[in-house]
């Protein structure tokens, strides 16, 4: 059966709370403090908002439930999506299909997450139970482990370099630059990004992203709505979402991606050479290569040619993650789910200020999430278009 | 003045002094030693009830254990067999006088340091007695081998067909029971019998004779060379376990001024 | 090749002992079923017993066709190392004190891939074995080695980690006059122990194997375990060079209750069976367990040697297996205790031993050598429970497969 599209159902309202490395505050507190900012930007009432998700991993012991209690929401629709990197898309088109379907009118999509000087570490005690078991009693690396040998495996099947992974990031740090909210104020050189502290061979410092505290949000409505309160909207054109692909692979090179990428384009009806920017989840540089590939750009292993011969800068033939993505803003938690998604709504409504692609309208987003174990199990995509 | 003023002034003036003859009741201290299918003589052992802390923050105590027949110890007759029977047999029931009495000490040390085996016969007591007296009629009689400063292996002096120590002939034995009429008898060594005294005849003479007569042993003795050879009193009192065999005590003399 | 372990240099006595710490502990209760193979030294994975897939991690469900029915059963341990990495930063204050570690993705050839320990000796993309060993933390990890064995292979570190080699190390075996004193020693000796101290309770009874014992050059020390002021005081005075401990104290005489009739020999065998690895442990099992990241002599294991009837009992030694079933009990409540330090409990479970005790059963019986061996081995494997000899071996399977059955098997046939 061909897929229902998204018609009259628009994204807007896009919200970051600015990023701090360490917070005395709790997760409530940040996502109270984005919900009221998408809220505002929309001219809405608390009490007006009728659906409501939440993506986090330092609420416990509270869930969705307990912050419609804690922040006074009476929605008629609720989710929880501890989707991690893959949390954004997923909500978007959860709370697409409920607008859609009349379950709700206006959607708010939020993610965020403190960050305590030992909060990270308590996460990763907590964080799977495969984890638990089968990945933390190895060196207690984190994800940094875990990517060092994807990344290990990826560099030996497809001959890629540290050059090629550096590419991604200095790039990166350069639309950073631009985006005054950025966690990391300072350029990134080729040469510091190869000298870097080595933190899990072949990982090193500026492979990995910055632990933070932040929020981020955005409302789902019908477009009528939208209009109706003069907010700049983009559309849903397709969206993908995946789970526990290619298990029988013995290490990850691919994601789920691969198996709903010609769904997506279809859904959109267009093709990768379409988009205007590409905000790939890239918690290190290795994933973002994984989902250029599996996204269509280029075939398997191709992504390091491939990015060798563009410009991944704001100004660039190939933006990439325009704000600078978690490796240049810093990684708050779930809202790393977010962070691409919520930059793409403001680059196709073109309110994207220092990082805004010139004429930018349309845009594709990747998720990724939940190293279970030894990979990531979720991956989701959507293909945002502006309304200009 | 009474006697017993005239002995309290001699202790008090020092011309009667209070010997100890008890060894100290230790952990390491040797018992003796039986083929290991029997049942075992319990070493001495104490266990901490508390010090002074959280188990009892003012006062300090030991639960201790140990045979009636650790460390220096007295035997009752219904210790052996041949005594089974008799009346008044057992610790608890002997009458408290036989616990005080006149000793004599007879000298076996040179013998014994020349010969670990060495058994005191009834030629040897008469002997003594022409040096000194006859042996009075209810007296402990204690045999000195100096065996109580040895430690180690060297005190039960094991090998391989079984320990080494002096102690009395059957005769000796038979000699002080029928021809003087002892209270008891005493040794510096783990028994009132010589180290090998399984293979006399009877086994082990001293005690199948002395409980069968309703006589006393004393075993694991020592200071016997500061005794004289008589005048001294001896004060052996086990204690008072009901049916008990035996009992570790402190064995003290009375011994007047320079007669040792 | 694995560099060659140099004996550890003298201690720096200004310089603070590195407080004990260990990996993450944390496990589901499917993963237990790695650590009680480890504690074996099996390599042993769950597979469904309907379609036979090989499972991991550990779950509690199939993950080709959702059977609940997954057993452990022992799976070939070879496969490749496809991915390294040498991990340089860490949360963990276990790993950060012996950075770099090195981990890697294996896939086994039985089908699931698994991220592991690497030994130093493993080339990428080699074949290698995957060797199921517990780590400090006392649970079951996976350490890939090199197919074929090298010299020195032990002293790779993060594999010695897991193990409680005795080379370089100090044991101490608390009774020098047991029968199996002297092979223990010279096992020990051959496998690179530094030292080896001999308890020695009763100095003043000899016993005819010590000249050879003294021949072996080692130091003997008075020690009785049923002797509360001797174990303090040689605890005092050597707990913190015992880096293994070894108790092999034992009172056995043989006798059900009826056939005793009294409590004397029991009292002994609780004395020295029960009480003695008590004294023990709270004489010696503080300062040992404060040394466990000492460094190449580090504190590393504790050794009970222990009657295969502690399992379940007959009559035949019914009152002293008893009192072995109450140090077994016990040592479990070590594992408990001494948990938080990582000093590992070894209980050698031994069938009826070659002695005078035993003269009068039929064979198979353990000779001294046999569990010498078995000590050595099971230290350098780092174990927890060792079965040794036929009898033994033949106990645990029984006793895993359905302890009623053993025990009626054991306790019945009186009559014939």
């Amino acid at each position: 059966m061909a897929r229902l599209g998204y018609d009259g159902v628009v994204v807007t309202a896009p919200v970051s709370v600015p990023y701090e490395r360490y917070s005395i505050e709790t997760a409530h507190w940040w996502i109270a403090r984005a919900l009221r900012g998408t809220l505002q930007a929309a001219g809405l009432k608390p009490a007006e908002l009728d659906g409501f998700t939440v993506s986090s991993f330092t609420l416990f012991p509270d869930t969705a439930v307990g912050l419609t209690q804690h922040l006074g929401l009476c929605p008629r629709w609720l989710d929880h999506i501890p989707m991690g990197g893959a949390s954004g898309v997923i909500a978007l088109r959860r709370a697409a299909r409920a607008v859609q379907a009349g379950d709700a009118d206006i959607v708010a999509c939020v993610a965020g997450d403190t960050n305590h000087i030992d909060s990270f570490r308590s996460l990763l005690s907590s964080f799977s139970r495969f984890a638990s078991d089968a990945s933390y009693p190895y060196g207690y690396g984190g994800p940094n482990a875990n990517f060092a040998l994807l990344t290990d495996r990826y560099m030996q099947d497809f001959n890629a370099t540290r050059e090629d992974f550096g590419r991604i990031c200095v790039a990166q740090r350069d639309n950073a630059l631009r985006n005054l909210n950025a966690v990391m104020k300072k350029p990134l050189t080729m040469e510091a990004y190869l000298n870097a502290r080595p933190i899990a061979d072949p990982i090193a410092l500026y492979d990995c992203v910055m632990p933070c505290a932040g929020a981020e949000a955005f409302l789902v409505m019908r477009e009528e709505e939208a209009i109706k309160r003069n907010l700049p909207f983009a559309r849903i054109k397709g969206t993908i979402e995946r789970h526990n692909a290619h298990a029988g692979n013995p290490i990850q090179l691919r994601g789920g991606w691969t198996l709903d990428v010609d769904d997506l384009y279809g859904m959109a009806q267009c093709a990768p050479e379409d988009m205007d920017l590409v905000q790939t989840y890239d918690d290190y540089p290795v994933i973002s290569m994984m989902q250029i590939e599996d996204l269509g750009f280029c075939d398997k292993g191709g992504a390091p040619e491939f990015l060798r011969g563009r410009d991944m800068t704001v100004t660039g033939d190939f933006p990439h993650n325009t704000n600078g993505g978690q490796l240049s803003a810093g990684q708050a938690g779930a809202a790393g789910g977010f962070i691409g998604l919520v930059e793409a709504i403001r680059q196709v409504t073109w309110t994207a200020e220092g990082t805004q692609v010139p004429g930018a309208r349309r845009a594709l987003v990747s998720g990724f999430g939940m190293i279970n174990y030894d990979r990531g199990v979720c991956s989701a995509a959507a293909i945002l278009e502006g309304a200009a | 003045m009474t006697a017993l003023a005239n002995l309290a002034a001699a202790l008090a003036g020092g011309d009667v002094e209070v010997i100890d003859l008890t060894h100290t009741l230790d952990p390491d201290f040797p018992v003796i030693v039986l083929p290991p299918e029997f049942g075992q003589c319990a070493r001495f052992r104490m266990e901490e009830i508390s010090a002074y802390d959280h188990r009892g923050p003012g006062w300090k105590w030991h639960n201790i254990s140990m045979s009636e027949h650790t460390g220096t110890h007295f035997d009752a007759p219904c210790h052996w067999v041949s005594g089974r029977d008799l009346p008044q047999s057992a610790v608890d029931e002997i009458p408290v006088d036989r616990f005080v009495g006149p000793v004599v000490v007879i000298d076996c040390s040179a013998q014994s340091a020349q010969d670990p085996d060495f058994l005191m016969t009834p030629a040897h007591i008469e002997a003594w007695e022409t040096e000194h007296d006859r042996i009075p009629e209810d007296a402990w009689v204690l045999m000195r081998s100096d065996w109580s400063k040895k430690s180690g292996a060297a005190y039960l002096n094991m090998a391989d067909d079984g320990p080494h120590s002096p102690g009395p002939s059957p005769e000796a034995i038979r000699f002080l029971i029928e021809e003087r009429n002892i209270l008891g008898f005493g040794t510096e060594t783990v028994g009132t019998d010589a180290g090998q005294g399984m293979h006399l005849s009877p086994p082990y003479p001293a005690h199948f004779l002395l409980h069968g007569a309703g006589k006393y042993g004393l075993q694991c003795l020592c200071g016997l060379d500061r005794l004289p050879p008589t005048g001294a009193i001896l004060m052996a009192a086990p204690l008072k376990i009901r049916n008990g065999t035996g009992s570790p005590l402190r064995v003290l003399a009375l011994v007047e001024k320079d007669s040792a | 090749m694995t560099d060659p372990l140099q004996p550890p240099v003298k201690k720096n006595p200004q310089k603070r002992t590195v407080s004990p710490t260990r990996p993450p502990e944390s496990r589901s209760r499917a993963a237990l079923g790695l650590t009680a193979a480890a504690a074996e030294g099996r390599f042993a994975l769950q597979c469904c017993a309907e379609c036979g897939a090989v499972q991991y991690p550990p779950r509690d469900a199939c993950c080709a066709c959702l059977s609940v029915a997954l057993d452990w059963r022992d799976v070939s341990p070879k496969g490749q190392l496809i991915a390294e990495t040498r991990i340089r930063a860490t949360t963990s204050l276990y790993f950060r004190d012996r950075l770099p570690w090195r981990t890697g993705t294996v896939q086994l050839d039985v089908g699931p891939s698994v991220i592991c320990h690497v030994h130093g000796e493993c080339e990428k993309g080699a074949r290698v074995e995957l060797w199921n060993r517990l780590d400090r933390a006392g649970q079951g990890v996976l350490i890939a080695v090199p197919e074929e064995r090298t010299p020195n292979m032990q002293d790779d570190p993060q594999l010695r980690a897991m193990t409680s080699d005795p080379k370089h190390r100090r044991v101490l075996i608390t009774d020098g006059r047991a029968p199996n004193a002297p092979a223990l020693t010279k096992a020990l000796l051959a496998a690179g122990a530094a030292s080896v101290f001999l308890g020695e309770g009763e100095t003043w009874r000899p016993y005819p194997e010590r000249t050879a014992l003294e021949a072996l050059g080692v130091e003997f020390l008075p020690l009785d375990v049923t002797d509360t002021s001797s174990v303090n005081r040689m605890a005092s005075e050597y707990g913190g060079k015992v880096d293994i401990l070894i108790n092999n104290a034992r009172f056995l005489r043989p006798g059900g209750v009826l056939a005793r009739g009294d409590t004397g020999f029991a009292r002994d065998e609780i004395e020295v069976n029960y009480l003695g690895l008590m004294r023990l442990a709270q004489a010696f099992g503080p300062a040992m367990c404060g040394r466990t990241g000492d460094g190449v002599n580090s504190a590393v294991a504790w050794v009970n040697i222990l009657a295969a009837t502690s399992l379940s009992n007959s009559p035949e030694m019914g009152c002293f297996s008893a009192s072995q079933a109450a140090a077994r009990a016990l040592s479990q409540s070590l594992r408990g205790e001494f948990r938080t330090s990582g000093l590992r409990v070894m209980n050698v479970y031994v069938g009826p031993t070659e002695d005078d005790w035993h003269q009068p059963l039929p064979p198979p019986k353990v000779a001294p050598g046999a569990l010498a061996r078995d000590v050595v081995s099971g230290l350098r494997n780092g174990l927890e429970d060792v079965y040794c000899g036929d009898v033994a071996k033949d106990m645990s399977l029984k006793f895993a497969r359905d302890p009623k059955v053993l025990e009626r098997e054991l306790t019945m046939g009186g009559e014939t």
